[in-house]
């Protein structure tokens, strides 16, 4: 589609997107955390992927939403692995504290 | 004792360490505490994000697991259970001090033109997580920005994508429906790719 200008390429996507089989990616929005999840009966799935092969802006969003997703999870693991908060003695303390009250008030 | 290391301690130590913890034995409480206090602080932090409310959701937490330890069934870990009543403790304390109102998130949505077509700044690159967070004090950058999202949002992103609970139960312990934590989640996660594009395209933030 070279030479077409953005805006003639999101037209022509417009009327291709409204074809039997087809979403617009305001619909695909809809269905991004179940594709995500891989939770999609077969045939939306399909509809999803057509979609995918055929819309760059929506393909790029998803990688990014994928790479920040695992951003999230991977950096609450480093920080907890290279910067872990350290324990205060008085918590510790504490929790024995209570659970000495709470054995012995069991027992009587 | 991290996340990573220590997933779930195996069946056969897990028996030993309850059997003992249940029969009081000496010095076992005080171990038991010692090895389980970090992960817990570190938990209760990520949905707190304040260092001295976690500590007290994990005093709290410690006093549950203690009093219901009898009643343990075994069906997950000890670890898994331990993490959820750590995660309860916490949102219990976030309930009490939550601010009532909070930023709109719409301004980080996507966004569509008169066609239905997604408008999306041309990517040229994607920097891989990995790429990313060589990079000193990405991870640190990354929990900033996590923390920037409405505080609604935020604590379901990070109970659903770090703590990795299910839809159900985050639903469940926010006492909401499952569709809420669907939207709320996926208006998070859009949130969050949109704060994150600068590293993800390898410009400075
Ligand atoms: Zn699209």
């Amino acid at each position: 589609m070279m030479g077409l200008s953005k805006r003639t390429i999101n037209r022509i996507h417009g009327i291709l997107f409204k074809l039997p089989m087809m979403i617009t990616c305001r619909s695909f929005e809809d269905f991004i955390l179940a594709y995500l999840d891989d939770k999609l009966p077969p045939r939306q799935k399909f509809v999803l992927d057509t979609h995918l092969e055929l819309c760059p802006e929506c393909r790029d969003y998803l990688r990014a939403c994928r790479i920040s997703i695992e951003l999230a999870k991977t950096s609450a693991r480093e920080a907890e692995v290279y910067f872990p908060i350290e324990v205060p003695e008085k918590l510790i303390q504490a929790v024995l504290e209570a659970q000495k009250v709470q054995a012995t008030s069991n027992r009587n | 004792m991290t996340i990573c290391d220590d997933p779930d301690l195996s069946a056969t130590k897990q028996e030993r360490e309850l059997a003992s913890l249940q029969n009081k034995e000496h010095g076992r409480t005080e171990q038991f505490v010692r090895h389980h206090a970090g992960w817990m602080l570190a938990v209760a932090n990520r949905v707190l994000r304040d260092r001295s409310h976690a500590e007290d959701a994990v005093q709290n937490a410690f006093a549950a697991v203690f009093k219901n330890l009898d009643s343990f069934n075994q069906k997950s870990s000890l670890k898994t259970w331990m993490h959820r009543i750590v995660v309860n403790e916490a949102l219990m304390l976030l309930r009490k001090q939550s601010s009532t109102c909070e930023d709109s998130i719409d301004p980080f949505q996507s966004i569509f033109d008169e066609n239905g077509c997604r408008i999306e700044e041309d990517w040229t690159t994607f920097r891989t997580p990995e790429t990313i967070l060589q990079q000193a004090q990405s991870s640190a950058q990354v929990i900033e920005l996590i923390g920037r999202l409405p505080e609604s949002y935020r604590v379901i992103l990070v109970l659903r994508d770090i703590e990795e609970l299910s839809t159900t139960e985050v639903a469940d312990m926010l006492e909401t429906s499952e569709a809420n934590v669907r939207v709320k989640l996926h208006r998070a996660r859009s949130a969050l790719k949109k704060l994150l594009e600068p590293l993800i395209r390898g410009g400075a933030l």
